[in-house]
């Protein structure tokens, strides 16, 4: 497969946290308007590299590319200023929604557009509308989250992170809080935006939305990449007896 | 009840309440007013990274709760004198109150804070946010909400508080009442009459922190 256009580029990643290493040397490449999904067990460094990706967490070694921006190595001291702008390339949908709650489901989608940046009010909040309107809630902008379902307040979250502008989309678990009857929602909010070619990557333990989606699954374990590719050769025949074990137990948990 | 006792209450009331009005209610809301903005300078250094500035403010707390609000207030009023440092009544009560709020309230707005579930931080910075900003607008608007019952607690107590600085000669509502009852001799009743004027004052602010509660709580399920 060629990888002209690799809007995410990833090298040598490393974490730590004390003595336990959670991610070793990962690398990884997003073509521009594809979807990748991470699997893999709890515990295998997914969270946490989606969190090193948006600067959430900083990587202890490697290099990290977004979007034709500076390969940020570090190995190194990182600034401030520096994981400011590689953060703001991308932006994160979260497990647990984390929106505002002292905000109406409009401040939520306005607040970095606004505060962060700095673009009329009037304009951020029509984009938001027309979002919402998107994703069937224009009706709910001046609700606040507590009164929204778990789905509807995850479509906000997804909303949120859209009204950002950024060139990558970054999905930590986001159906994992939901009960099930609401997770099609969010699921087919998320095909909708990979149809409309949106750059994502997504940690879930949705196989059939990786089936029908993604265009490459990775499969982490122990903080490496174990196997990588299709999602029919992935989850359909696994090269790697871990992947095979894990593919199976999620799709035949008795 | 006697007609001269009755009339004596009736005629005390207004200069006890304006003492209230001029002395205990001024003197409380600056106290506190300056005692809150101590408190979350004090709370933020407690929370600080760096151990000197999180100690120093370890220092101040366990200094101003580990010593009598009364000694605090003589130490500037009646102490400071002594080494060259004049101040007047009102100022060493208002400094002496305020530092007093600051290091009570300090505890309470550092459990707020830190009440405030990790992913808010993780969101607004997700959102690009730096972390003062974050702070302002996305934490401490939630810790508020729940810091004011126990702040309410720490107003309250400084109401009454204030009652000490009768003692360095603030004329306020306590002092005013202790005039007229060394006056006319009539001790039981006027101090009845003063307890009563303090907690109505006290109703009026449990009033108010119901409805700032209600007000806070517009956007958390029930």
């Amino acid at each position: 497969m060629s990888r002209t256009e690799s809007l995410l580029a990833v090298r040598s990643l490393a974490k730590s946290f004390g003595a336990e290493q959670v991610l070793r040397s990962i690398d990884l490449d997003v073509p521009a308007g594809t979807v990748t999904t991470l699997i893999g067990p709890s515990g295998s460094g997914k969270t946490t590299l989606l969190r090193c990706l948006n600067g959430l967490e900083v990587p202890d070694a490697g290099t990290v590319a977004v979007a034709g921006g500076p390969a940020v190595d570090f190995g190194g001291k990182v600034s401030k200023k520096t994981l400011g702008e590689l953060r703001d390339r991308s932006a994160m949908v979260f497990q647990h929604y984390n929106l505002f709650p002292h905000k109406t489901v409009l401040e939520n989608v306005v607040e970095g557009p606004v505060v962060v940046q700095k673009r009329p009010r009037a304009e951020a909040a029509a984009d938001a509308t027309r979002l919402l309107e998107r994703v069937g809630l224009a009706a709910k902008r001046d609700d606040f989250p507590f009164s929204l379902s778990g789905g509807q307040q995850q479509r906000v979250g997804i909303v949120r992170a859209l009204a950002l502008r950024p060139k990558l989309l970054l999905f930590d678990e986001p159906t994992s809080a939901l009960d099930a009857e609401l997770v099609g929602e969010v699921l087919s909010l998320m095909k909708q935006l990979a149809s409309e070619g949106w750059t994502m990557l997504v940690a879930t333990h949705e196989l059939q939305f990786a089936r029908e989606v993604a265009n490459e699954v990775l499969f982490m374990d122990g903080g490496v990449i174990v196997e990588r590719g299709a999602p029919a050769q992935v989850l359909g025949n696994p090269r790697e007896e871990r992947t095979r074990r894990f593919v199976q137990r999620l799709t035949d948990p008795l | 009840m006697t007609g001269e006792d009755l009339s004596l209450v009736l005629s005390s009331f207004w200069p006890i309440v304006s003492g209230a009005i001029t002395g205990t209610i001024p003197l409380a809301l600056c106290s506190f007013a300056i005692g809150l903005v101590l408190a979350v300078v004090v709370a933020l250094m407690r929370l600080s990274r760096i151990r000197v500035v999180s100690g120093l403010a370890r220092f101040y707390i366990s200094v101003v709760r580990g010593t009598p609000l009364l000694v605090q207030l003589f130490v500037i009023f009646y102490g400071l004198p002594s080494i060259g440092l004049l101040v007047d009544p009102w100022p060493s009560a208002i400094a002496a109150f305020s530092i007093n709020v600051g290091g009570y309230a300090a505890e309470i707005v550092r459990a707020a804070i830190l009440s405030v579930p990790k992913g808010q931080w993780e969101a607004a910075h997700m959102i690009g946010m730096s972390h003062s900003v974050a702070l302002r607008r996305i934490i401490l608007p939630q810790a508020a909400r729940v810091s004011v019952p126990p702040l309410s607690n720490t107003f309250i107590s400084l109401v009454k508080d204030t009652s000490l600085a009768s003692l360095i000669l603030v004329n306020e509502l306590f002092r005013t009442t202790q005039e007229i009852a060394a006056f006319s001799g009539e001790f039981m009743l006027l101090y009845l009459e003063a307890a009563l004027v303090y907690w109505i004052i006290c109703l009026v602010l449990s009033a108010v922190q119901n409805g700032l509660e209600k007000r806070l709580d517009r956007y958390v399920a029930h």
